[in-house]
């Protein structure tokens, strides 16, 4: 069973369960196995719920002997050291919630507990969702499942590196910039970034609050579309969250993409990715094309500002949001402060890692006295151009092909130190974030390195159905999706 | 040399809501044990967003259509960012840029009778901080006040002296008062004030150096904090020294004000909105509707029944002062064939036993307003003498009730029957012969025996003034002097 | 226009952070570099351009005035660092800035 399980994705694993091939004790006890000889050398997770997960399985186990229901009955889902599980710590792979125990649960872990879900464990990130790589962890790096050498992206690096080496079923990540879309790709997972305001925020420690987004890291779009329809639906303790009609989604029907426009947005052709990975989404747009889509060039021309305007506003918006950390009433606090000042000042240089530092710096400045209409002020102002940009786009298409990423997985260290340059690597996620729209990514071939590339799909926002259905044709058209990496895996953990 | 003084406050008011602003936690007094009404959301936890109290929005909403504010159809609350251990989040969420009123106006009567009037500049919503206690070296925080609806009022500097502060203070309060708005608990720290004042020569337009004065609870605090922080400022221009910008901390203890910064370290707070709530908007409708439900001012109101009740100013006042007596009192007198025998009733016996209650008491009076009207009348027009009316009133207090009914069922009716009474003025004369051959004689104080004697026999439910007549007339009418 | 010079010093002090010399000026110079790429969102015209706060923006979400229950003071104080008498125990408060 331990080596059948790395390959089921959620689907399979509710039709197994409700079929009596296996029990949940089974499941959580052969994943338990898997990530006890996987993850010494990737490191996804960095808090395992071991005894609970297999408390709660023998519960579901007997509530499903007792004939009682629920979507998830019994599974064990993974979930990113950002959202706020009753019991469990929540440390946002930070020192400075060192000692937090959640004393709530976030609203999609309300929703997925209540379809009888279980929460095995958290998977590791970049501190408080700021970097591209997971190296930026209090807990330590996490490595690619495909090479042990490069990063899994981040900053769920740990949820898409539990899925892709088989340690989870399935993962909820959060994406404010790019943060599931990215290291699915990197990865070779299935990444959804839902529209914003379609998940509850309730709970999901805030980065940057009007960009954040809880998302999913499946195997594949079917899995997204189950776990989202889950989770999906207007909450009242987030009052940003849409007030939807509730949606059943699914990637199961349809098998062609006939009547579908997909537009190319042409700045994100014209250079800047690699090579390896332009030759791979020009197939994957080729088979779309054979699928009987529509395939047009559309243009973003504000697509060069992204990347700033990001940046202004998720770094101005978290300067404030992480100001909380302090010691006062949580998490780590520096010994022996003699003054309130200090007590501050110290706990959060000690408790906060360089990205988190540098990103509050910038965003306190973005905000700061004489600063604030030069920088957060007109990056609110070209958030519009961009919203407009594809506003217009979508009046000629139904969807957006473009690559999720410039480049496949880099090596460990590479960028660490090199801010900017790591920044420059989110330019294909962060504009979806800016306009609040929805984005899909799936495994749409490899580097000759063997490194997993993605496909991003982008839609208008509450377009998840539309993601859907050309996500799910292009999976029943490839099998990339179904690629595991070999393990033992290629390259050495240093 | 002239000085001039201009003033401005900022107060600070607890709005009357069950909750906070942002979350569903009692509002509580300070006698709840500390940290016990508190949440996530108040306690600014990972992952924890606020959404926004409605009656909190009408509360500041009505406040503004009764002080002739602009309501913006757009407004939004913004995050301010600074650090202290009181703040949950280290930033408050306020409004900056876009608060739910602007203008407006208070009408103030000064000691010399003058009104003035005194511009608003805004009134917005904002939360509340946690408070601080010092234990030992070290201090100890209690969330509880943490994210308690504050509205805040700022006026203009067109106040010109710290009477003129405490006469403004007043008028708003009985305002928020009859607007049933706030608690208006001074003790509780419902009123709290930041000054800002300046002195300038008497002949100059443009404004001295703005010193600002932090948190002051009480009013008269205002009135002391600001003479001497006048008088400081004054001897400091008359001995040529020039003024900072800066803020200062009152010390009542000590009598002076002390700095606490200078504007080179004033704050830097980060302004921008709040990303996690969604503007609010109020439609034309909307408005209206909440102006239509607006009582009248206190000023007015009192006014009203001086002209309409016949009150004497005094009177009128102290029944305006508070919207919930104002009500009752109009509910009983509306009616009354003589309201100054209910406004009688309710400036003695009523207020008198009614000193300790909050205002919502009055609403819940077992003793309803047109019971009132019905005891002052039967007290009025002497259907029961003084002492039986406050009997009545006692098991009016205690049960409710019609007073008639009380009055029939206990046998407690006043006689004012005239051939009664006469039959009684009779048994009197022939029992007490003597006394009445006394008073025949010019001795005018043995009537008030015979009297005594009529209402003993009466267990004092005779008509007192009845009585004294029916004696006169059947000893004849010598007794002029006696009136 | 010119590229404003950032201050990391006095950002870091607002924002409650006691850097090191090194971490200082490692920072100074990131930041130089990240804020001289940022200075093409100054080049852009953006006057009359409404700012965007919210992609789809809602008015008007409010809850109603009811109590719901929250806290006990124990679980208010379990995950404190230092608590005493049900409060949050912090070095003395001054009340300077």
């Amino acid at each position: 069973m331990r080596n059948e399980v790395t390959h089921w994705t959620l689907a399979e694993t509710c039709r197994h369960l409700e079929a009596g091939d296996c029990c949940s004790v089974e499941l959580v006890e052969a994943l338990l196995a898997v990530i006890a000889e996987r993850d010494p050398l990737i490191h996804s997770y960095i808090y395992l719920n071991a005894e609970e997960a297999l408390d709660a399985a023998r519960e579901a186990d007997a509530s499903r002997a007792a004939g009682k229901g629920g979507r998830l009955l019994g599974v064990p889902i993974a979930v990113k050291d950002v959202l706020n599980v009753r019991g469990q710590p929540c440390r946002c792979g930070s020192r400075i919630l060192k000692g937090y125990t959640a004393p709530y649960d976030a609203t999609v872990i309300a929703r997925l507990r209540a379809e009888g879900a279980i929460f095995l464990g958290r998977t590791n990130m970049d501190e408080f969702a700021m970097g591209s790589t997971t190296e930026n962890s209090a807990e330590g790096p996490t490595r690619n499942p495909w090479n042990l050498e490069r990063v899994p992206g981040g900053s769920s690096g740990g949820s898409a590196a539990a899925v892709a080496a088989g340690e989870a079923l399935a993962a909820l990540g959060s994406d404010t910039g790019g943060s599931v879309r990215q290291p699915a790709a990197f990865c070779g997972c299935t990444g959804l970034k839902p529209t914003y305001g379609l998940l509850s925020r309730y709970g999901l420690v805030a980065y940057a609050s009007s960009l954040d987004q809880v998302g999913t890291l499946t195997k594949d779009v079917e899995d997204a579309a189950l776990l989202l329809s889950v989770m999906a639906g207007r909450d009242p303790h987030d009052s940003t969250s849409l007030d939807t009609p509730s949606v059943h989604y699914s990637a199961v029907e349809g098998f062609d993409l006939r009547g579908l426009r997909l537009g190319l947005p042409k700045e994100y052709f014209e250079g800047g990715m690699e090579w390896e990975v332009e030759r791979t989404i020009q197939a994957a747009i080729a088979v779309c094309r054979e699928l009987g889509a529509e395939i047009r060039e559309v243009s973003l021309p504000h697509t060069a500002l992204a990347i700033p305007t990001y940046y202004l506003i998720a770094c101005a918006e978290a300067s404030t949001n992480l100001a909380r950390y302090d010691g006062v009433r949580y998490g780590y606090r520096t010994p022996d402060a003699a003054d309130v000042e200090t007590l501050h000042s110290r706990t959060r240089a000690e408790g906060f890692g360089r990205e988190v530092k540098r990103r509050i710096i910038l965003g306190t400045y973005a905000l700061s006295r004489g600063y604030y209409e030069e920088y957060y002020g007109r990056a609110q102002r070209v958030r519009t151009l961009i919203r407009r940009d594809f506003e217009e786009a979508f009046r000629n298409c139904d969807a957006l092909l473009t690559p999720t990423t410039p480049t496949a997985a880099y090596p460990l260290g590479e960028r660490v130190e090199d801010p900017l340059r790591m920044y420059l690597g989110d330019v294909y996620t962060v504009p979806a974030n800016l306009a609040g729209l929805c984005g899909l990514t799936v495994p749409c071939g490899f580097t000759k390195e063997l490194l997993p590339v993605g496909l991003q799909m982008l839609g208008p926002a509450l377009g998840e159905s539309v993601l859907f259905r050309v996500g799910g044709a292009f999976q029943k058209a490839t099998a990339w999706h179904r690629q595991r990496p070999p393990f033992p895996v290629a390259g050495s953990a240093r | 040399m002239k000085w001039k003084a201009s003033i401005g406050l900022e107060v600070h008011v607890q709005l009357a809501t069950q909750t906070k602003l942002f979350c569903g936690c009692r509002t509580t007094d300070s006698n709840a044990p500390p940290n016990s009404s508190v949440c996530p959301v108040c306690l600014g936890y990972p992952g924890a967003l606020p959404v926004l109290n409605r009656e909190a929005v009408r509360l500041t909403v009505r406040t503004g259509l009764m002080l002739g504010c602009a309501i913006r159809a757009t407004s939004w609350f913004d995050r301010k960012s600074y650090f202290y251990p009181d703040m949950p989040k280290n930033y408050q969420i306020s409004q900056y840029a876009a608060p739910l009123c602007e203008g407006g106006a208070v009408e103030v009567e000064g000691e010399d009778g003058i009104r003035r009037t005194v511009r608003l500049r805004r009134i917005h919503l904002e939360e509340d901080v946690a408070k601080s206690l010092h234990i030992g070296r070290r201090s100890g925080v209690d969330f509880n006040r943490a994210g308690v609806p504050l509205m805040e009022i700022v006026t203009e500097p067109d106040m010109g002296s710290p009477d003129e502060a405490f006469a403004f203070l007043l008028a708003l309060k009985r305002i928020l008062l009859c607007l049933a708005v706030s608690p208006c608990n001074l003790e509780e720290g419902n009123l709290r004030c930041d000054i800002n004042c300046s002195v300038r020569p008497a002949d100059r337009s443009e404004l001295g150096t703005k010193v600002e004065i932090k948190n002051l609870n009480t009013f008269k605090g205002v009135r002391d904090a600001l003479r001497h922080e006048l008088e400081r400022q004054q001897a400091a221009l008359e001995a040529g020294e020039l003024l900072e910008q800066e803020t200062r901390r009152w010390d009542a203890d000590a009598g002076a004000t002390f700095s606490m910064r200078t504007k080179e370290q004033a704050h830097d707070y980060r302004y921008f909105p709040e990303p996690d709530l969604m503007p609010v908007r109020i439609s034309v409708e909307e408005r209206e509707s909440w102006r239509a439900a607006l009582p009248e001012m206190p000023a007015r109101r009192c006014e009203r029944f001086m002209q309409e009740y016949g009150l004497p100013e005094y009177d009128a006042r102290v029944l305006t002062a508070d919207r919930a007596i104002a009500d009752y009192f109009e509910e009983a007198a509306r009616g009354a064939s003589n309201p100054k025998w209910v406004a009688n009733w309710m400036m003695t016996e009523m207020l008198r036993r009614m000193a300790d209650a909050p205002s919502e008491a009055w609403a819940r009076l077992p003793v309803r307003p047109a019971a009132l009207r019905e005891l002052a009348e039967l007290a009025g027009r002497g259907v029961i003498n003084s002492p039986t009316a406050k009997a009545v009133l006692d098991v009016l207090f205690e049960r409710g009730g019609d007073p008639v009914a009380i009055v029939q069922e206990r046998g407690w009716g006043q006689i004012s029957d005239a051939a009664a009474v006469g039959g009684l003025a009779d048994r009197v004369i022939r029992e007490h012969e003597r006394v009445a051959a006394d008073f025949r004689n010019g001795k005018a104080a043995a009537l008030q025996f015979l009297i005594g004697q009529g209402m003993r026999l009466s267990r004092g439910k005779a008509n007192p003034a009845l009585l004294r007549d029916e004696l006169i007339r059947r000893l004849g009418s010598r007794s002029e002097s006696a009136g | 226009m010119e590229q404003p010079q950032i201050n990391v010093e006095y950002v870091a002090r607002l924002a409650r952070l006691e850097l090191e010399p090194e971490e200082r000026d490692l920072f100074q110079g990131q930041l130089d570099q990240i804020l001289s790429y940022f200075e093409r969102i100054r080049q852009v015209a953006v006057e009359g351009v409404e700012p965007t706060a919210h992609t789809r923006p809602v008015y008007n979400v409010f809850r109603e005035d009811e109590p719901t229950p929250g806290f006990s003071s124990e679980v208010a104080l379990k995950n404190a660092p230092s608590s005493a008498d049900g409060l949050f125990i912090v070095p003395r408060i001054v009340e300077t800035s």
